[in-house]
């Protein structure tokens, strides 16, 4: 599993990738491995109604990074015991399972249930 | 033009109900039927706005469902299905099938039965709309308006209080809707003390999980001329409906609703009309910070302002511009389905003046029904004749 921003040849990154690129239409031909990269908060919030097999209290938060001079933004739960603010910097640690697979609404094998959480940096 | 009229609504109580989604479903189309005094028959179009039927109860089919228990058959009938703006999206549908000629008489049900299910298992069916990268991680549509309400509160300098204010207002005007769910007035301390449910968000922030279902009646102009006295149908003058990114942190600024004002810009554009011209609005009060991106979206305020029309009254029963009058999703209850079709049955009712204890002043009113978290929206502004 990876962290990975997707490039159009027009420069446009998203995260995650898509079929085309969202905003002119081509296709995403470039991967970029965010994993390493220092992000910052945009905003943050902490869950204590969360769905079934998901921790209690669920903590997420908007991180934004830089890429060659254009920002892509990724969402993600922040790690134990790491409280943030907007602003502050944060860097992705891998967890392999993020929630429980079987508990919820959606098949498990229909999508990868592995990720990075936020850590402050 | 032949414009498109509503010469019928309906719905019912809204909350924790006996009946499953079939019976709420029969309920609502009936009484619709009844108030316009169109027999079951007279139906060319029947569509069914609901979003999870088989995932909440294990029924589908509840269009072909509802066309065989209210006897409607052989009419046309479809599900449409836009999520939580699945109201506003079948309010298009049909608006579409008497514009466009392929329907006379077109009747309108939306309706959820949720309240079997725990809040978790509501919450998760409603979070299954997610892209993956965002289900994996827990995310749920109140952890979407907890985040967007931090950056909200941040950027604009909005007090916390000023959400809490949405909650009391609706709460306010809920009380005198008799198929609200909640018919309790609510202060600023007991928004403010209740329970934290996505920091800053507190349960009062959120509307509850809820029974229910709504119906509206369509025919062109012309047709309800014959049907209806000109003081008993209103019509639609604009319609618009608008998409967002599936994957909501993609969005340039995550304060701005953009389907909301795209869907806004083309209903008032074909309305002819400007945002002061809307008397009073149903807005999707899912939770209290969708008022705020909403009133600005729809262009009633500047961006980052919309808070302080709260803190001034405008938005009030008696203020300048009423939002919510029937007590918003908050007060009034979210049958994901009927919530839209609910919006402008409480905008009919103002129009015709049968509004009861609630009524104000309108000529022209505008819902806003969102789907997602601003990622399908439908705004429809309805007028007198
Ligand atoms: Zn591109």
């Amino acid at each position: 599993m990876t962290l990975n921003a997707y490039r159009c040849p027009n420069g446009h990154v998203t995260y995650p990738g898509h079929e085309l690129c969202p905003e002119c239409g081509e296709e995403q031909t470039e991967e970029i491995d965010l994993s390493d990269e220092i992000g910052e908060v945009v905003t943050w919030t902490t869950n204590t109604a969360p769905p079934p097999g998901v921790r209690q209290p669920n903590s997420l938060a908007i991180v934004e990074f830089e890429v060659e001079g254009t920002s892509v933004r990724a969402i993600g739960q922040l790690a134990e015991d790491s409280e943030v603010e907007i602003g502050d910097e944060v860097r992705p640690v891998y967890a392999e399972e993020l929630r429980n697979p079987d508990a919820g609404i959606r098949e498990r094998e229909s999508q990868e249930w592995d990720g990075y959480r936020f850590e402050s940096a | 033009m032949d414009r498109v009229a509503i010469i019928g609504a309906s719905m019912t109580k809204f909350g924790e109900r006996e009946e499953w989604l079939r019976g709420l479903l029969a309920q609502a189309g009936r009484e619709c039927l009844d108030d316009a005094g169109v027999a079951p028959d007279e139906v060319d179009h029947l569509y069914v706005s609901n979003m999870a039927s088989g995932e909440f109860e294990g029924q589908t089919g509840v269009c072909n469902a509802l066309a065989h228990d209210l006897g409607a058959m052989p009419a046309y009938t479809q599900r449409v299905d836009q999520t939580s703006a699945s109201g506003g999206a079948g309010i298009y549908a049909a608006w579409q099938s008497v514009a466009s000629g392929a329907s006379e008489m077109t009747l309108l049900v939306g309706g959820e039965k949720m309240t079997h299910r725990t809040t978790a298992e509501a919450t998760d069916v409603i979070a299954s709309l997610t892209h993956p990268v965002e289900y994996k991680h827990g995310v749920t549509l109140p952890s979407f308006a907890g985040l967007t309400a931090r950056r909200y509160l941040h950027e604009y300098d909005a007090p916390r209080e000023s959400l809490a204010k949405v909650a009391v207002k609706n709460h306010e005007n809920g009380l005198d809707n008799p198929h609200a769910q909640f018919r309790k007035e609510v202060d600023l301390e007991t928004v403010m003390e209740s329970p934290i449910v996505a920091d800053p968000l507190r349960l009062y922030d959120f509307c509850p999980i809820t029974d229910g279902s709504a119906g509206l009646l369509f025919c062109s102009e012309s047709v309800a001329q014959e049907l209806v006295p000109e003081d008993e149908y209103t019509v639609i003058s604009g319609i618009g409906g608008a998409t967002d990114t599936h994957v909501v942190h993609e969005r340039d600024d995550p304060t701005v609703m953009g389907a909301a004002v795209e869907s806004s810009d083309t209903a008032y554009e074909m309305a002819d009309r400007e945002p002061d011209d809307v008397d009073v609005a149903e807005l999707h009060d899912m939770f209290t910070i969708l008022e705020f991106l909403q009133s600005e979206a729809v262009g009633f305020f500047e961006q980052g302002e919309g808070w302080k029309a709260v803190e001034e009254g405008v938005t009030e029963r008696d203020g300048e511009l009423p939002i919510n009058t029937s007590g918003g999703l908050k007060s009034k209850g979210h049958p994901l389905g009927a919530s839209g079709v609910a919006q402008a049955y409480e905008i009919h009712q103002q129009l015709l003046g049968e509004a009861g204890d609630r009524q104000v002043e309108a000529e022209v009113g505008l819902a806003c029904n969102v789907g997602g978290f601003g990622n399908c929206v439908t705004t429809t502004i309805m007028e007198e004749p």
